[in-house]
C-alpha cells in the first residue's frame, strides 16, 4: 500500500505538470505533446486502480489515435505557433474568477462531505483477471446495450458528417474550374 | 514482494532486448544476402566467414559517424524523435511469449517478461504509440520533405491501424482469450489458426508491412520524391536507431504474426522440452522475414492514393467481413455442436471473400491501368 502511495504521489505530480504544460505552451505541438503524456499518466493511474482494460483502452485511443489526428492537423495547417499577444483581453480575468469560483467550490464541497460520504476503496486484485474483462463484456452487451448502441450510432452519424462536409460535388467542381 | 522476482524481470528485459539488437544487426546481413541472391549478386562477403562480421562492421562504422544537428531543428524533439521510435518496438516485444518455462536451480522461469490478459490489447496501444517517433522526427527536422514523410506515414499508420486491430480480433475470437499465452495454448491443443483462418493471416501479413514501413508501403521514405523522408536530416547514431527501429519493428511484428496464427512456440515435443519453444518461434521468424525480403525484392512500391484506397476500401472491409465469418463460425459450431461449421465454413467463406476482394483490386486497376486518378 505504501508504495502504492509514492507511485501516486509521483504520477500525480506528473500529471499536473504535464496538464500546466499543456496549457503554458506557446507552441501548439508541444501541447498537444505534453496532453499524450497527460493521457498516458492516467491510464497508469488506471493501472494502479487496477483496470487494465481501460488503462489499454486510454493508451490505444486517447494517445495513440486522437492525438495522433490532432497532431496531423497541427502539422498540416502549419499552426504551430500561437499569437504572441492575447486576442480577447477580458479572457484572462475572467478564466481566473470562473477557475477560483471552482476551486472554492471544489473544496467546500469536499470538507463538507469528505466525513460523511465513504472513502475511495480501491478494487482488489482479483479484478485483475481474466474474468473481469469477460464480466465487463457481458454487462456491456447486457445491461447497458442500448447506450452502447446510440454511442455507436452517434459515432457513426458524426463520422458521415465529417465525410459529407469535405465531400466536393462532382458537378460544382465542374463548374467552378 | 520477494526480491528475486525483480531480479528475473530485470534479467529478461535485458536478454530480450540483447535478442532484439542482435536479430536487428543479423537482420540486415540477412536481407542484404538475401536480396543479393534474388537479384543475382553476391553481396556482402568479405568481412569474416560468409560476412558474418559485417553487422559488427557496420555498427562501428555507424558509431564513428560524424554527427550533425542542423541549426533549424527543433531541437528537443528532435533529439526524443529517435528515442521514441525505438522504445516502443523494444517493449512491444515483452507479452509475446517466447515459451512455457523451464526450471534453473529449483526455481520455474517462464518464457515471457510479462503474462498481461490483456496482452493484444498491449500489443495495440504500443503500436498506436509508435506513430509518434516517425511524425515528431518529420515535423522536427522544419524540412519540407522530411515533414511530407512524417504526414504520409502517420496517415498510413493511422489507417492501417483499424485493419490491425481486426485481424487481432480474429485470433482473440478463435482463441477466445485476450492473453497470448493462451493464444499459444489454444492452438497447441487444437489447430494453427492459420489453417482456419488462412485470410486473416495473410491480410495481417499485408497490413503490418504498411505499419512497419516495409516495401512495397515504404512511402514515407520514398528516395525519388522525398530524398529519404522523416530521416533526412539525422545523421550518425540517431539516424541508426531509426534504422534499428525498423528492423526491430520488423522482427517484432514477425513474432506477432507467428504468435497469432502460427502457432508462436508450438510445435512437436515442446511439452516435454520447453526450451525448444524459442527455437521454433525462431525458425517460423526467420521463415516470415524471409518473406517480407522476397516481397521487397519483386514489388515496386505502390502509389500513395492506392495505398490509401487499398486500405481503406479494401482490406478494412474485407476484415469485418472476416470477423463476421469467424464469429459466426464459432457460434454455429457451439450451438449445433457440429465442427464443421468451424473447420469448414470459416476458411471456405474466408477465401471467397478474400478473392472477392482480388477480382475487385484486378477489375479497378483494368479500368484505369493507364489512366491518372
Amino acid at each position: 500500500m505504501n508504495s502504492d502511495l509514492i507511485v501516486f504521489l509521483v504520477l500525480s505530480l506528473v500529471a499536473v505538470s504535464t496538464a500546466l504544460g499543456m496549457l503554458f505552451s506557446r507552441n501548439a505541438v508541444y501541447s498537444a505533446l505534453f496532453l499524450v503524456l497527460n493521457f498516458v499518466t492516467v491510464a497508469v493511474f488506471y493501472l494502479l486502480l487496477g483496470a487494465p482494460f481501460i488503462a489499454m483502452s486510454q493508451i490505444t485511443v486517447y494517445a495513440g489515435a486522437i492525438m495522433v489526428l490532432f497532431l496531423f492537423v497541427i502539422m498540416l495547417l502549419g499552426a504551430e505557433n500561437l499569437a504572441p499577444s492575447e486576442s480577447l483581453p477580458w479572457q484572462k480575468p475572467l478564466a481566473a474568477l470562473l477557475s477560483a469560483v471552482l476551486a472554492v467550490e471544489a473544496i467546500y464541497l469536499l470538507f463538507s462531505r469528505a466525513s460523511t460520504a465513504r472513502s475511495v476503496v480501491s478494487p482488489d486484485a482479483s479484478l485483475n483477471t481474466i474474468e473481469s474483462l469477460r464480466e465487463m463484456a457481458m454487462d456491456l452487451f447486457n445491461h447497458f446495450l442500448l447506450p452502447f448502441e446510440i454511442t455507436s450510432i452517434l459515432l457513426l452519424v458524426a463520422m458521415v458528417g465529417a465525410i459529407v462536409l469535405t465531400r466536393q460535388d462532382k458537378g460544382e467542381a465542374n463548374g467552378s474550374s | 514482494m520477494d526480491w528475486t522476482i525483480w531480479v528475473e524481470w530485470i534479467v529478461k528485459g535485458f536478454v530480450l532486448c540483447l535478442i532484439l539488437l542482435t536479430g536487428f544487426a543479423y537482420l540486415t546481413l540477412y536481407e542484404r544476402r538475401a536480396l543479393a541472391r534474388i537479384q543475382v549478386r553476391v553481396g556482402p562477403n568479405r568481412a569474416g566467414p560468409q560476412g558474418l562480421l559485417q553487422p559488427i562492421a557496420d555498427a562501428v562504422k555507424l558509431i564513428f559517424k560524424e554527427e550533425l544537428t542542423p541549426r533549424h531543428v527543433y531541437k528537443v524533439v528532435f533529439f526524443i524523435a529517435p528515442i521514441l521510435t525505438v522504445v516502443p518496438s523494444l517493449i512491444i516485444a515483452a507479452v509475446i511469449p517466447l515459451g512455457t518455462s523451464f526450471n534453473l536451480f529449483g526455481r520455474e522461469i517462464t518464457l515471457y517478461v510479462a503474462n498481461l490478459n490483456v496482452g493484444v490489447l498491449y500489443l495495440m496501444s504500443i503500436a498506436s504509440i509508435a506513430v509518434y517517433g516517425i511524425v515528431l522526427a518529420g515535423w522536427s527536422s522544419n524540412n519540407k520533405y522530411a515533414m511530407m514523410g512524417g504526414i504520409r506515414s502517420s496517415a498510413q499508420m493511422i489507417s492501417y491501424e483499424l485493419t490491425l486491430g481486426m485481424c487481432f480480433v480474429l485470433a482473440i475470437l478463435l482463441a477466445n482469450s485476450m492473453n497470448p499465452t493462451e493464444i499459444v495454448s489454444a492452438q497447441q491443443s487444437g489447430v494453427w489458426f492459420v489453417l482456419v483462418q488462412p485470410v486473416g493471416a495473410i491480410v495481417f501479413f499485408i497490413v503490418t508491412l504498411a505499419e512497419v514501413n516495409r516495401a512495397p508501403f515504404d512511402m514515407p521514405e520514398a528516395e525519388q520524391e522525398l530524398t529519404a523522408g522523416y530521416h533526412a536530416e539525422y545523421s550518425g547514431m540517431k539516424f541508426a536507431l531509426f534504422f534499428m527501429a525498423e528492423y526491430q519493428k520488423m522482427i517484432v511484428v514477425c513474432m506477432i504474426l507467428a504468435t497469432l496464427f502460427l502457432g508462436g512456440y508450438a510445435g512437436p515435443f515442446v511439452d516435454q522440452y520447453p526450451l525448444l519453444g524459442p527455437l521454433y518461434l525462431f525458425a517460423k521468424v526467420i521463415v516470415l522475414l524471409f518473406f517480407m525480403i522476397w516481397v521487397r525484392a519483386t514489388w515496386p512500391r505502390i502509389r500513395y492514393d492506392r495505398l490509401m484506397a487499398f486500405g481503406w476500401k479494401i482490406l478494412l472491409p474485407l476484415t469485418i467481413y472476416l470477423v463476421f465469418v469467424t464469429a459466426a463460425g464459432i457460434l454455429l459450431a457451439q450451438e449445433t455442436g457440429n465442427q464443421l461449421f468451424y473447420f469448414a465454413g470459416i476458411p471456405v467463406l474466408s477465401i471467397i471473400g478474400f478473392f472477392t476482394a482480388f477480382a475487385i483490386v484486378y477489375r479497378d486497376l483494368r479500368r484505369k491501368s493507364h489512366g491518372r486518378v
